[in-house]
């Protein structure tokens, strides 16, 4: 019992992390139909920003957290102003293409920075995460507690942001119409850098607790992160920001769940995961909260 | 006059054609899962032929190291085999660190009749893809019965979990070689669990050996890896001894993993306290220089370094193929101490035995390369 209980916490924990990145993707589709590949390695960003303020500039940890956000919030907007609106215009597969590049241009800038590097660097994490609390069997983290509580106050913030300002109703106008909203005179280039800001903020602290979870900074820790919380984007439903959080939550799970029931199995983990997002993309392609859509060309 | 110029113009042509560097690829990873492997090689190479412990000449010609990024990856490690010998012209290629990229390597590196040493390349299939092929360390399948043999005598364990990551050649072949010899001298393997280079979460894995409760857990992967996976460990409240091998030498295994890589014990091939001969005078300077201890990495990419040069030497030629001749039958007093080659590229080399204790790795036994043969005997083999 306290097995399949801790094999549940460990879940939770690691869903979390993946519904906090899977937003990213999930706005900006919804509102580019851009699969913003640069996203996962935002996300690496913001851990190594921390890195960088507490080990370079001895910043306290948590004013550290908070410019890390802050400073991956704006690389994210620099991003869109840099790479993605002068090719609004463009073919899609042109900012798709970009995408990558700006991925792969983050990727290598961490490995040629001289604090960085190609080799792993141990992320700063401080003791309230790491502290362990005891329950009869099942030993608790800090991180394992603190993470879903973060997470799910940036998500409600986030769900009140989208449903009850300004900002976010010319979001979700943008994402049903974008030139009609632009006629009704909304400032879409604004209100796309705000999409960018969100998004990339939400990584951010996704990527900070990441760190504090798995102290281990390294160039290309983003990838997989990104493959999988895209995953759980499809799963809920692409440009859906609910079921970029359900889907965050059910890989989370299914992940530590494949290898607690199945543990022989344990080396097809990836192999099940990415089958689920083959079935999904050709069973349900607008996942489990989407809505079908009748032609959206 | 004429007839001067031209006689001067051919011996210009001749001096410098001799003064020509003999070139020798370094195909190592410098980013990737095992960045830290070939960043302290290159480290240990650049600072043994600053100082001269090294010869940076042979045969009257200066030698040339050329540099490519294998990634940790086989694939690039193949790009890389194709650019050196190709478009760099090398006679002899050091590396992979690793056994998955070496793999990667080895067929190209075979059909261009180039010799390729790999420093710690320990998994036995790297040199059986052709003659070409040498390692400079011993092979897992003695490894990996030397670990069984120090799981049951060492720490007294009857039942054994371990934990492979899928994705590399070294880490499947070393962890098939310890279940199989851990099993056959007595013991028993109560759960074998699987993981990929990369992962971060392994606490379902350790959630479910915490379930089946072993003496101790056997994980025969890369420092990445194991550094995050012990501190999940001790965060779960698993106090098993921990036992791993060669491929946690390195600085990154303790920053990352603080105090739950304490005690962790690991095979390995070298530690500078065994250091006698020519290898006294590489720790002291190394520490002189860098202001740390040496590496087994480095020490071995050193290694590969003199053994490719005393082979120029003893062929009299930069010729790949006199070169590898050579190889064969090196014998050669190195940095980890005498190393003699046998035809088939694989050195007979000692076990070193270490610990993480107070940070640092400490020294803890050696196993003469006869134990191993002894071990495999009980075995039945």
């Amino acid at each position: 019992m306290a097995t399949y209980l801790q094999q549940l916490l460990n879940g939770v924990t690691l869903g979390s992390l993946y519904a906090l990145i899977a937003i990213g993707y999930t706005m900006v589709y919804g509102i580019l139909r851009l699969i913003n590949f640069a996203h996962g390695d935002v996300f690496m960003w913001a851990g190594y920003w921390v890195f960088f303020l507490v080990v370079l500039f001895h910043l306290p940890w948590w004013m550290a957290a908070l410019c890390a956000v802050a400073l991956t919030a704006l690389m994210g907007v620099a991003i869109e102003r840099v790479a993605y609106r002068p090719l609004r215009e463009a073919p899609r597969i042109s900012l798709l293409i970009t995408a990558i590049g700006v991925s792969f241009l983050l990727e290598n800038l961490i490995i040629v920075l001289p604090w960085a590097g190609g080799r792993q660097k141990p992320y700063p994490t401080p003791a309230f995460m790491t502290q362990i609390y005891q329950a009869g069997n099942v030993r608790i983290q800090g991180v394992t507690i603190w993470v879903p509580l973060i997470a799910a106050a940036c998500l409600l913030g986030l769900i009140f942001l989208v449903y009850r300002t300004k900002v976010g109703r010319a979001m979700r106008a943008i994402a049903t119409d974008t030139e009609t909203t632009a006629l009704m005179g909304a400032d879409i280039n604004r209100v796309i850098s705000y999409t960018f800001l969100v998004g990339s903020a939400l990584a951010a602290v996704g990527g900070i607790l990441w760190g504090c979870r798995y102290p281990r900074l390294q160039w290309d820790l983003g990838i997989m992160p990104g493959w999988r919380a895209f995953t759980a984007a499809v799963i809920g439903g692409i440009g859906n920001i609910v079921g970029a959080m359900l889907g965050g939550f059910l890989l989370g799970l299914a992940e530590i769940l494949i290898v607690a029931f199945l543990p022989g199995l344990s080396g097809f983990r990836d192999a099940l995961i990415f089958a689920i997002l083959i079935f999904f993309l050709l069973f349900r392609p607008t996942g489990l909260l989407g809505k079908p859509l009748k032609e959206k060309v | 006059m004429k007839f001067r110029l031209a006689v001067l113009a051919v011996a210009a042509l001749g001096v410098l054609g001799l003064a020509q560097p003999i070139k020798i690829g370094c195909l190592l990873e410098f980013t990737g899962g095992c960045a830290a492997y070939g960043q302290m090689a290159r480290d240990a190479l650049e600072f043994a032929r600053a100082v001269g412990i090294v010869p940076t000449e042979v045969l009257g010609r200066p030698i040339e190291l050329v540099y490519f990024d294998a990634r940790t990856e086989p694939t690039e490690a193949a790009t890389g085999a194709t650019r050196l010998i190709q478009v760099e012209k090398v006679v002899a290629i050091i590396g992979t660190m690793c056994s998955g990229p070496f793999l990667g390597a080895a067929e190209i590196v075979q059909a261009a009749g180039v010799p390729m040493i790999g420093p710690t390349t320990t998994n036995p299939l790297t040199t059986q893809v052709g003659d070409y092929l040498f390692r400079a360390c011993f092979t897992d399948d003695d490894q990996g019965p030397v670990a069984a043999d120090l799981a049951l005598s060492f720490f007294g364990a009857k039942t054994a979990a371990v934990v492979i990551d899928v994705a590399q050649a070294y880490c499947v072949g070393l962890g098939k070689y310890f279940i199989e010899a851990f099993e056959a001298l007595g013991g028993k393997v109560v759960a074998t669990l699987y993981c990929r280079t990369g992962d971060v979460d392994y606490t379902a894995q350790l959630t479910e050996i915490m379930r089946v409760n072993p003496d101790i857990i056997y994980t025969p992967n890369y420092y990445t890896e194991v550094a995050l996976m012990a501190r999940q460990a001790r965060d779960l409240g698993l106090t098993q001894p921990i036992l791993g091998a060669d491929g946690l030498y390195a600085p990154e295994l303790i920053e990352i993993g603080g105090a739950a890589v304490e005690g962790i014990h690991f095979t390995t091939f070298w530690h500078p306290d065994l250091a006698t001969g020519i290898a006294l005078r590489y720790v002291e300077e190394y520490r002189k220089y860098f202001g740390r201890d040496p590496d087994a990495f480095g020490a071995l990419a050193v290694d590969c370094y003199l053994l490719i040069v005393d082979a120029i030497q003893r062929a009299g030629s930069a010729d790949p193929k006199a070169i590898k001749e050579a190889l064969q039958t090196a014998d050669l007093e190195v940095i980890t101490g005498r190393t003699i080659m046998t035809p088939q590229g694989d050195p007979i080399k000692d076990f070193v035995f270490l610990k993480v204790e107070n940070g640092q790795f400490v020294y803890a036994t050696m196993i003469p390369a006869a134990r191993a043969a002894e071990i495999k005997k009980l075995m039945g083999k």
